[in-house]
């Protein structure tokens, strides 16, 4: 977390814990600082703040905004259209609706992993009660062309969703230009605490609450706020909005940067998704002969936290959905390493793995019964 | 990480690595379930087995589980070679997280292949 946003969540466990549903005044001192971070996070995404829903994270956006929508449409149609690469969020949660009887097109992508949206007008039927696509892909970053996608949605009139929880905060994210109806974003993305996130919701959204009780976040989503988790969550957010000309510039480089200088020092390397519009922060290497839980075992040793799409480390033991959408083979996916830059990334960060990860590559390849040194 | 001290230095400095170009008996096995693969060379003598090396593309714990069971195998008589299991390999090494029990099926699966003939 930035420090800034510490620094603002502390007051609200100290002196300012009152429930904000209450009418007394410590009650009504903590819903105006709500009030505050609601308009922070509608402000990153050019919503109105009324718009805004808080839940406990992407997973339950994306949970609320798909369910909410399947259940109040049912009796329009029950035909979904999804991308085979989104977050397991909506994958998982789009499989449990196929289970229930609603029917799922699973969109292909390209190799750099974007859709099509002539697949998806041509997707469309008269059934059709929701589209969700992703943003931006959390593991090679890939950018959808989402402004086209929220026309076809608009002129189709179907709800369009789409899971903000990568590009919130990393690229500029207006919902009114994109046409999306409903909007996943997380807090901890964007260096704010964990289990808070919020739905954008478009007013006018028939959507049934998944969460019912109280009528919190007007009816969307019941239970006593998440404070101290909201409030930090709307300054991060504040500061992601005033970062995005600055600091994303810069991350960009970097990640420039560190690509650059891995394939210059390692043979048989190759970056997936680089010729498509991607997430300044985000990397996605494979690396031929080496395995990818040896190269994130051996980085770790050496300070450095990076991610792999190798099946040896998945708990399901499959090679990520996400690589093998995009055309890659086990064997290919088995060698992938993903790269998450931040903000507080520093060029000697990124320096350090350069000059880390080629030996650690050197070293595994070695050992590798296929590996002939050209 | 879940991994033992003892695992990770088998996997960071793993002992028995490279070829036997006389080798008596040679075997390459993957893993059905995860890709990884590892190559197994045995020189054997009277019933014994007298050198072993290994090379493996694959994760830290098979990795260390190979270099680990071929390590095992020197001076080992082929009879009783054949009786040794996977779960054998883990548990020396500290045992393996629930995720990662089946890279130690590689080892086992090499070992079994590589002493067909004897």
């Amino acid at each position: 977390m930035r420090p800034e946003v510490v620094a603002a969540m502390m007051p609200v466990f100290t002196e300012h814990f009152g429930n904000a549903s209450s009418i007394h005044w410590f009650g009504q001192q903590a819903k105006a600082m709500m009030d505050d971070a609601r308009q922070q996070v509608a402000r990153l995404i050019n919503a109105e703040t009324a718009e805004v829903v808080f839940v406990s994270g992407g997973t339950e956006a994306d949970n609320l905004a798909i369910r909410g929508i399947a259940d109040s449409q049912r009796a329009k149609g029950r035909h979904i259209i999804t991308s085979r690469i989104e977050h397991h969020a909506v994958l998982h949660t789009c499989k449990d609706l196929e289970k229930q009887g609603y029917d799922v097109t699973w969109l292909p992508v390209s190799g750099d992993g974007l859709v099509d949206p002539e697949d998806l007008r041509k997707a469309i039927r008269p059934d059709t009660i929701l589209i969700t696509i992703m943003h931006a892909n959390n593991e090679i970053g890939t950018i959808q062309p989402l402004e086209e996608i929220g026309q076809i949605a608009e002129d189709a009139d179907v709800y369009f969703h789409s899971d903000g929880v990568q590009s919130t905060g990393k690229i500029p994210v207006d919902v009114r230009k994109l046409k999306v109806d409903l909007y996943s974003m997380s807090s901890h993305k964007i260096h704010g605490p964990k289990g808070v996130g919020a739905l954008f919701v478009r007013k006018g959204t028939i959507l049934k609450p998944t969460m019912t009780g109280g009528g919190h976040e007007r009816n969307r989503r019941s239970g006593t706020e998440n404070v101290a988790g909201i409030v930090g969550f709307g300054e991060a957010a504040r500061l992601a909005r005033e970062g995005l000309k600055t600091d994303m510039p810069r991350v960009a480089t970097l990640r420039d940067r560190l690509e650059a200088g891995l394939k210059s020092k390692i043979e048989l390397i190759h970056v997936n998704a680089r010729n498509a519009p991607r997430l300044p922060n985000t990397s996605n290497i494979m690396v031929d002969y080496a395995e990818g839980e040896g190269l994130v075992i051996s980085l770790d040793l050496k300070g450095v936290a990076v991610s792999t799409g190798s099946a040896c480390s998945s708990g399901s033991l499959e090679p990520s959905h996400v690589l093998t959408a995009i055309g890659k083979t086990p064997d290919e996916a088995h060698g992938s390493l993903r790269f998450s830059l931040s903000t507080m990334t520093t060029e000697e960060d990124v320096d350090y793995v350069v000059e880390t990860l080629p030996g650690i590559v050197e070293r595994l390849r070695e050992l590798s019964p296929y590996y002939k040194k050209v | 990480m879940a991994y033992s001290e003892k695992l990770l230095d088998y996997f960071q400095n793993p002992r028995c690595v490279g070829e036997i170009p006389d080798a008596h008996a040679i075997a390459e096995v993957s893993n059905p379930v995860c890709g990884d693969v590892m190559k197994l060379w045995v020189k054997v003598d009277d019933g014994r087995i007298q050198d072993a090396k290994f090379k493996a593309q694959g994760c830290s714990a098979a990795i260390a589980t190979s270099s680990y069971a071929t390590e095992m195998l020197i001076g080992m008589k082929v009879a009783e070679a054949r009786r040794i299991t996977r779960d054998q390999i883990a548990e020396a090494l500290g045992g393996l997280p629930a995720s990662k029990v089946h890279c130690s099926v590689l080892a086992s699966d090499a070992i079994k292949e590589v002493l067909k003939g004897f």
